[in-house]
């Protein structure tokens, strides 16, 4: 467009803002947006690569199938029900006792009426013990009933070399080569595996300290603090930095830990609309606007809680245009990257890292080391003050034992490895084969005709399944065909988008993720689950090769 | 051949209808039940079609073709 210093009132020194103004595409003068002329969308500035979604809706006859296929599921629920109750079947489930009878009836609420009669059903495909270290293979022991899965008998035999598509071991760090293991080997000798002790107390030893600053300097913060558990890490930390009076706006599908804790607070909380900035931006306006509820006074806090990648719709957080919000209303934002730190990002340090942000923008920064580092535990980092104030006011300070030396150990060698401390390219060349393996994946599937959820970027990917029937069948079938999948359905997942979640791994060769998608192939196939209609699979006339005409 | 293939893809069609309407998760007397109710829905389902329908649209052809084909008699009638 001409020149736009002539645009804007004649004030030469637009010029020299222009870097600034095209960053955050907020002008201050007057308000308006002036960074549009240069770029021509005006939020086009905030993401510096194209972030695509997919959340693509069923046809509409899968959804009549679902209702169907719950109804008669109900129906029989209901039938089972009148039979235990008038004694025509043996009743293996829980029921209250006969002095119980007249109380306020325990069982009778729809959650125990679906586990009952549906979650039973199909329960063989979960809590299915292994026994080896979950890498990208793994041995399981083999189970079968004789009642119809209210027990379970282990035959002794064990199934060999399942793939695992399940396990949140993004980086392969999960893994028993002695020479990997060698410094955990030695702090397990040192040091033995038992602390005894609450941090606070006599918990603290100088390899949290080592593993404190080490991960301070991963995530580029000032300081962090390390705690023995990822969920108690949310649990007990959010009650220690909101109170009353402060106000929490979480997002519709965070996770547990985070819903416990903001419970546990007692701050008054609001849910915006799954990864909506519309809709936390006009929770943000009635909040500055209306204050706490019936006295109108201003609020103490406003603390945004998202999470980095949310593991049951792989979709990542909206960052940049909830850190402009946070700004601009001047709220708080705590991040909780469980599924983020190590999986995304150039150098695998998180969201932050993929959108190119500052992290002293975001206020609390929390993780674990669960899913990329192959430990336990999680941490908070963030400013000084801040973990500071948490080392004396948390809950898990106080009273939680803290991370067991080996475990640490395990997560400082992870994070050297990953920084490029130990010499090697390992730690990059991990994230760089999560990244090509995450690509080549949902590429596939989506080119197999199968609805996919979530960013293209995120290695959690959940396969849209829909029908309770289907889920069973489809555990079954990629069981038979030795791979091990996660499925997902009712109450973890609305009740009519239950899915399977395959979770991909830097230790994943191309040949174990071709052998799952043929897999996938014939078991889609087999039982319809390609319902995608934006696929190649679906419109293969508009993808064929165009003819061309050779040049004599 | 043909017969074989004619088979599997009624053996696939059933695996269908049973995935769709949860019989794969029932125990084998609540299939019985379920079939033997559906069969039954379907049986009479079909006998009253077969009952009603010839009926039904003889009666249907009958009215339309007094409306519109005895029209002009039936004003003539009415003006007499």
């Amino acid at each position: 467009m001409a020149n736009p210093s002539a645009v804007c009132n004649g004030h030469l020194h637009y010029h020299q803002k222009q870097n600034n103004l095209l960053k955050s595409g907020i002008s201050k003068k007057n308000g308006m947006m002036k960074g549009i002329k240069k770029n021509g969308v005006s939020n086009g500035s905030l993401y510096k690569k194209p972030f695509i979604e997919h959340f693509e809706q069923a046809p509409m006859y899968v959804a009549v199938f679902t209702f169907l296929s719950f109804g008669v599921g109900s129906v029989f629920g209901y039938l089972r029900d009148f039979m235990r109750a008038w004694g025509l079947e043996k009743r293996n489930i829980a029921t209250e006792r006969e002095q119980q009878k007249d109380f306020v009836p325990l069982y009778q609420d729809f959650e125990n009426f679906y586990s009952r009669n549906l979650y039973m059903r199909i329960r063989d495909n979960w809590n299915r013990p292994i026994c080896s270290v979950p890498g990208p293979q793994f041995d399981l022991m083999e189970r079968v009933t004789n009642d119809y899965n209210w027990t379970f008998r282990f035959t002794g035999r064990t199934i060999k070399n399942v793939i695992n598509m399940g396990s949140y071991n993004y980086l392969g760090f999960a893994e028993t080569d002695a020479n990997a293991l060698k410094t955990v080997t030695k702090e397990l000798e040192k040091y033995g595996t038992g602390i005894c002790s609450t941090r606070q107390e006599m918990g603290t030893l100088d390899k949290h300290v080592e593993l404190e600053k080490l991960v301070a300097t991963f995530l580029g913060v000032e300081d962090a603090m390390v705690f023995g558990m990822g969920f108690a890490t949310n649990s007990m930390n959010i009650p220690a930095l909101v109170g009353k009076g402060c106000l929490i706006l979480s997002d519709e599908l965070n996770h547990t830990s985070l819903v416990l804790g903001a419970r546990l607070s007692g701050a008054t909380i609001r849910i915006f609309k799954h990864n909506n900035t519309q809709s936390l931006e006009s929770l943000l306006k009635d909040a500055i606007a209306y204050g706490q509820p019936r006295s109108h006074r201003a609020w103490r806090k406003i603390i945004i809680l998202v999470e980095g990648i949310y593991s049951m719709e792989g979709s990542i957080v909206r960052l940049p245009e909830i850190v402009s919000l946070k700004k601009k209303y001047k709220a708080y934002l705590y991040l909780d990257e469980a599924h983020s730190i190590g999986a995304v990002g150039a150098t695998g340090r998180g969201v932050v890292e993929y959108f190119g942000m500052n992290p002293d923008d975001v206020d609390v920064l929390m993780g674990t080391f669960t899913k990329s580092f192959g430990a336990a535990g999680g941490y908070i980092a963030g400013k000084k003050d801040l973990v500071d104030f948490l080392r004396t006011h948390s809950h898990s300070a106080v009273y939680a034992t803290s991370m067991c030396p080996p475990v640490a150990e395990q997560i400082i060698r992870a994070m050297k490895c990953l920084m490029g401390l130990d010499g090697t390219t390992q730690g990059l060349q991990r994230v760089r084969q999560l990244g090509r393996n995450t690509r080549y994946f949902r590429q596939r599937l989506h080119e197999m005709g199968f609805i996919i959820y979530g960013n293209d970027d995120s290695p959690v990917v959940p396969l849209l399944l829909f029908m309770p029937g289907k889920i069973g069948a489809f555990s079954g079938h990629m069981l038979e065909k030795n791979i091990g999948v996660v499925v997902v359905g009712f109450p973890a997942t609305p009740l009519t988008e239950s899915r399977a979640r395959f979770c991909v791994s830097a230790a994943h060769t191309r040949e174990m993720l071709d052998t799952v998608l043929n897999a996938l192939d014939e078991v889609g196939d087999f039982l319809l689950l390609k319902y995608s209609r934006y696929s190649k699979a679906a419109h293969p006339e508009l993808y064929e090769e165009t003819r061309f005409e050779l040049e004599d | 051949v043909d017969i074989k293939s004619m088979k599997n893809y009624l053996y696939w069609l059933y695996c269908q209808f049973e995935l769709i309407t949860c019989a794969c998760l029932m125990e084998p007397w609540e299939k019985l039940l379920f079939y033997s109710f559906n069969i039954a829905l379907l049986v009479m389902m079909t006998y009253t079609a077969y009952l009603f329908i010839p009926a039904h649209i003889s009666m249907a052809f009958q009215f339309f073709l007094h409306v519109l084909g005895n029209q002009p008699e039936n004003t003539v009638s009415i003006v007499k």
